[in-house]
């Protein structure tokens, strides 16, 4: 119930930032349609833990800012390397394991990598992510595992 | 006040066109399908979010900076699943990855036949 509850706030939120008219008309229509897609997917069995990640409401942020500053770094580090030219860098494939218990924490964990330049994630197959690295040193990076870590910690 | 925030917000637009420029000279100057992706990626990340961020501050209080900050969101969560789908596809295919040892075999060969 409170994952219907959590949809239905997150569409009208989305609505009313989207919208910017806010006559009684329109507000009713869009009581009426959160009502209506919330229920559909209530019917469809797609609202629950996965689709609407509470747990994560408190830990997520933190790792966001932290994600923020491993990004720009990584983004200075391949802005150097398109400079430099094709010579300084070291493509390699790597395969990195991913300690999450849940399928959501894996899929964040394989989005992070996806999202710092340097390292993409090519394929995933139950706890093995398969990632290409552009240098060594991203390569390097990302064996740390403290990526790793920190995902396993916003899952709580 | 309002010029430094105008001076701010220059800066961010001009460096995040920096990094959309240097993603777009990456496409051109990285040897194969997989390294390309990682130059795109800055386009997608500080390039996007650098001259998204520069515009929020133009925007001021409102809803357009709340706009601003959607569009952020959403195109950072759909540039990296379609690059991870496009790597993936590519894999799948039969696509080789471009590794250092193989780079550095071609230049002993290349270095060979000279």
């Amino acid at each position: 119930m409170k994952h219907v509850l959590a949809l239905s706030v997150m569409l009208s939120a989305f609505w009313l930032i989207n919208s910017g008219h806010y006559t009684p008309l329109i507000l009713l229509f869009m009581v009426v349609s959160v009502l209506f897609v919330s229920s559909l997917c209530h019917q469809m069995d797609v609202v629950d833990g996965e689709s609407q990640p509470l747990n994560l409401t408190f830990t997520i942020p933190l790792y966001w800012l932290w994600l923020i500053k491993e990004v720009t770094v990584a983004n200075i580090a391949v802005a150097r390397c398109v400079w430099k030219g094709a010579d300084s860098i070291s493509p390699s494939v790597i395969k990195v394991k991913a300690n999450q218990k849940t399928d959501l924490g894996i899929v964040i964990y394989a989005n992070s990598i996806t999202l710092t330049p340097g390292t993409v994630s090519i394929d995933l197959s139950d706890n093995e992510i398969t990632v290409h690295a552009l240098t060594r040193e991203t390569a390097a990076d990302l064996l740390t595992g403290e990526m790793d870590r920190r995902v396993c910690k916003v899952e709580g | 006040m309002d010029i430094l925030l105008d001076i701010l917000s220059w800066i961010l637009l001009i460096s995040g066109s920096f990094f959309t420029f240097t993603g777009a000279v990456g496409l051109f100057r990285f040897p194969d399908f997989f390294s390309r992706t990682h130059a795109a990626s800055v386009t997608d990340t500080l390039g996007a979010g650098l001259i998204l961020i520069g515009l929020m501050l133009q925007a001021g209080w409102g809803l357009v900076l709340a706009k601003l900050l959607l569009i952020l969101v959403f195109s950072l969560l759909a540039s990296t699943t379609a690059c991870h789908a496009m790597a993936k596809a590519a894999l799948k295919s039969g696509l080789k990855p471009l590794t250092y040892s193989d780079q550095e075999n071609s230049a002993e060969e290349t270095t060979s036949k000279h």
